[in-house]
């Protein structure tokens, strides 16, 4: 249980929001080119981080925005909140 | 076994007050070097170093946990034990471990409770009836019993599913497989702690992983907090802390780790024999021989090892607990809590050689691991010491993620994760 600040509608119950999994996985350019090895890599391998992960939400029950999170998988608590396309904080 | 469990035991301890019963199990200091080690100390973990030693004849092992055995998910499940699932190789696999456990209790001289009381899995709307039918068949095909059950012969086998054609989603038929049942959870890991021990096993304690050495493509060791400890096979069955032990390793899996919460009600008297599960409305219960309900709730959405869950869920499962009992609306809850479960995308689990020697791993059972227990370990234990999948585990390998033989298991895992 964690309140999420929407960049977009500020702090809200996390049951506002939908889970969209690990961020920062980028679509390969050349998908044609692509060996077994690295589709299993893009489409089913995970980092699955104890500890500091970076992950997308969608407001899915408020204004429907994607946005990128900083959350401790240890204690659900929320470093960061950034939008789509920039990068993590350090 | 040294101080076989028996009726004469018990009255010869009765004579001092059972104060006088041996430890079941030893609390060693690890040795310099193991043949082999299981990293994890639950049911699974156990199993495989008992399995190991007992069908394999290697006897010098240690299974390590960092915390006390049977602690994590094995303490933490609704012990739901079946295995009805639709594919070929799921059905050989779990009925593998029913088989296992129809004959545990004599087998490890002491008693996990399995109770066969059959399990019911609803069908609520008309894709639910044809999906479960289907079910029917395939497990009949393959050899595991299971019944279709009218909404009649529903109410007739437990009487107090609220079977009203007006509710939200009213009850059109059910699956039953008879066969299916539950066991004592902690039972089960003490049961085969004690038996690998009396093997020769070492049961490690409070010893946690901190490092996998591992010298060019092999193992050589693990460091842990008990200091380095030498060996070339290790066995890794670390349930939701499996990426990060894969890590060490250096090496990526396909799993996400997530809270599974259950709660269990105040107890009271005998109300329901046998084990209720729907998937449409996710709520499955049974009564624990102490009396209390026994609800399994979901997975949160969201990657955490905080083993807690969120209110919703929990709301969520009890609402349609409620519809279909009626009779519970009364019931108050006495304890919630959450386990950190690792999924796979397709809901089955990995029971594999990895691409570094002499490292394999046991992991991804996601929600539904309790049941498996017995076949899980043995198999695993046969995957170790030959350096190959039995038949039966070869299909859950890692290289499917890779190959797109996938063993989609998202239906038959019973309740929608």
């Amino acid at each position: 249980m964690f309140i999420i600040n929407c960049p977009y509608c500020g702090e809200r119950d996390h049951s506002e929001f939908s889970y969209g999994g690990e961020a920062h996985i980028v679509r390969p350019k050349q998908p044609t080119e692509l060996s077994d090895d690295q589709w299993a890599e893009y489409l089913f391998m995970r980092k699955n981080v104890k500890g500091l992960q970076y992950e997308r939400w969608n407001h899915a029950h408020g204004c429907r925005q994607w946005f990128n999170v900083a959350r401790d998988t240890t204690n659900d608590k929320i470093h960061s909140v950034y939008k789509m396309g920039e990068n993590p904080p350090k | 076994m040294k101080n076989k469990y028996s009726i004469f035991s018990l009255i010869k301890n009765s004579f001092t007050y059972h104060e006088n019963w041996q430890r079941a199990w030893r609390d060693p200091e690890p040795k310099k070097s193991y043949d082999a080690i299981i990293v994890g100390g639950g049911g699974h973990g156990l199993a495989t170093a008992y399995y190991l030693a007992k069908e394999h004849n290697l006897k010098n092992i240690a299974v390590v946990e960092k915390g006390w055995i049977g602690g994590g998910n094995t303490g933490r499940n609704t012990t739901i034990i079946r295995s009805n699932y639709l594919w070929d190789a799921s059905a050989g696999l779990y009925d593998h471990a029913l088989k296992l456990w129809e004959g545990l209790s004599q087998e490890l001289n002491y008693n996990v409770m399995f109770s066969q009381r059959g399990v019911m899995n609803l069908a609520h709307n008309l894709h639910d009836v044809r999906e479960l039918k289907r079910r029917t068949h395939a497990n009949r095909l393959n050899g595991i019993d299971c019944d279709w059950l009218s909404t009649e012969e529903v109410k007739k086998f437990c009487p107090i599913i609220n079977c009203s054609p007006d509710i939200r989603y009213p009850v059109l038929g059910s699956t039953l497989q008879r066969r299916a049942g539950t066991a004592r959870h902690d039972a089960v890991a003490w049961g085969y702690a004690r038996g690998a021990d009396a093997m020769g096993v070492d049961i490690i304690q409070n010893c946690e992983v901190k490092g996998i050495k591992r010298n060019g493509d092999k193992v050589i060791g693990l460091e842990t907090t008990k200091g380095f400890i030498q060996t070339s096979k290790i066995g890794v069955v670390a349930a939701g802390h499996s990426s990060v032990l894969a890590n060490m390793a250096g090496i990526r899996l396909p799993l996400e780790s997530k809270p599974l919460q259950a709660l269990v009600s105040e107890p009271i008297k005998p109300i329901i024999d046998t084990v209720v599960m729907s998937n449409a409305v996710h709520a499955y219960v049974s009564q624990s021989d102490k009396g209390e309900l026994v609800i399994g709730a979901g997975t949160d959405a969201y990657i955490s090892y905080t083993q807690k869950g969120t209110h919703e869920v929990i709301e969520g499962t009890l609402k349609a607990i409620l519809e279909l009992y009626p009779i519970f609306s009364r019931l108050r809850m006495l304890r919630q809590w959450g386990g950190i479960v690792d999924i796979c995308p397709d809901a089955s689990p990995i029971i594999s050689k990895t691409s570094i020697k002499g490292l394999y791993f046991n992991c991804g059972w996601g929600t539904g691991g309790f049941k498996a227990t017995p076949g899980s370990g043995n198999l695993f234990a046969h995957t170790i010491a030959k350096d190959e999948p039995h038949k039966l585990n070869a299909a859950f390998n890692i290289n499917r993620f890779i190959s797109g033989d996938l063993v989609d298991e998202h239906g038959a895992a019973a309740v929608a994760h």
